[in-house]
């Protein structure tokens, strides 16, 4: 039994220490990355599995109980308020009229936001 | 009748976010759930029969487990291109072909497609999605289109429509 448990801290701490050092990747990523959709990009994304495997790490430490449950239930909010203000963030700053940045090879979505613009 | 399962699922979730046996908390979801049914009960669900067939559910673990596959990868492929010191990116707007039809699959393609590291769904006008992508690997669109949205495209189908 005492097996049992250690074994459930080790793997939610090596969960924790995951999230942690992805959601730190997501913050370097937002320093060095050229425009705002690259930015957009990493500070949504490697917070995705970051924040996800902390919740889980914290799910697996507390067990099924309030704490853990709460967890466990925060993982489907993020998911859903995330991609929604990453979708929304990245469509607004579009209309508002930042150009993808230099590096970019490739934008399709230019041909449609002009023709919205002539009518 | 088509919003109960909206009713049912914001109990649940009540349920499940304050995890109490309480009279009084379980009536306060209850009344929650009315509440957020009578308000927006008319955005979702345009049937209940859906809810209802078990080879949907089955897809959807199915889907869940690739979709946790698909994102991992893809978030050390992204952990990757920022740590590298000439930082390999070429990003850009493609557009991509979609082969679904009703708004609920579409909304949860573009979230699957958003949460996985690498891509986001920028808009949708028409049958065409535009993404923008943090490494264009290929010039050609179909490829393209099987690389951002056909991986998850086939369970979406199979899972809301």
């Amino acid at each position: 039994m005492n097996n049992m448990s250690d074994l459930t801290v080790i793997i939610s701490t090596i969960l924790i220490a995951t999230g942690i050092l992805f959601n730190l990747f997501g913050c370097v990523g937002l320093i060095r990355l050229p425009d705002v959709y690259n930015r957009l990009q990493s500070a949504t994304k490697c917070v995705t599995l970051g924040t996800c495997s902390i919740l889980l790490g914290v799910l697996l430490r507390y067990g099924f109980i309030n704490t853990g449950i709460k967890a466990l239930v925060a993982i489907p909010l993020l998911f859903f308020t995330a991609t929604v203000a990453a979708h929304a963030l990245a469509k607004g700053s579009y209309r508002f009229g930042i150009r993808l940045g230099e590096k970019s090879i490739h934008d399709d979505y230019k041909d449609e936001h002009d023709q919205d613009k002539k009518e | 009748m088509r919003q109960s399962g909206l009713f049912i699922i914001s109990f649940i979730f009540w349920l499940l976010l304050t995890w109490s046996a309480e009279p009084g908390s379980i009536v306060t979801g209850l009344a929650v759930a009315a509440m957020s049914t009578l308000f927006f009960g008319r955005y979702y669900f345009h049937g209940v029969k859906k809810l209802l067939q078990p080879k949907r559910y089955f897809w959807l673990v199915v889907y869940l487990f690739i979709f946790i596959w698909e994102c991992i990868k893809a978030n050390f492929d992204v952990a990757y291109r920022v740590l590298h010191p000439k930082m390999p990116i070429k990003p850009g707007i493609v557009r991509v072909q979609l082969n679904i039809r009703s708004a609920f699959a579409r909304t949860m393609l573009a979230n699957s497609i958003t949460m996985t590291p690498g891509t986001i769904a920028v808009d949708i006008v028409d049958d065409n999605m535009y993404v923008h992508w943090i490494y264009i690997s290929s010039e050609d669109p179909v490829e393209y289109t099987r690389k951002v949205s056909g991986r998850f495209e086939n369970y979406i189908k199979k899972i809301f429509e």
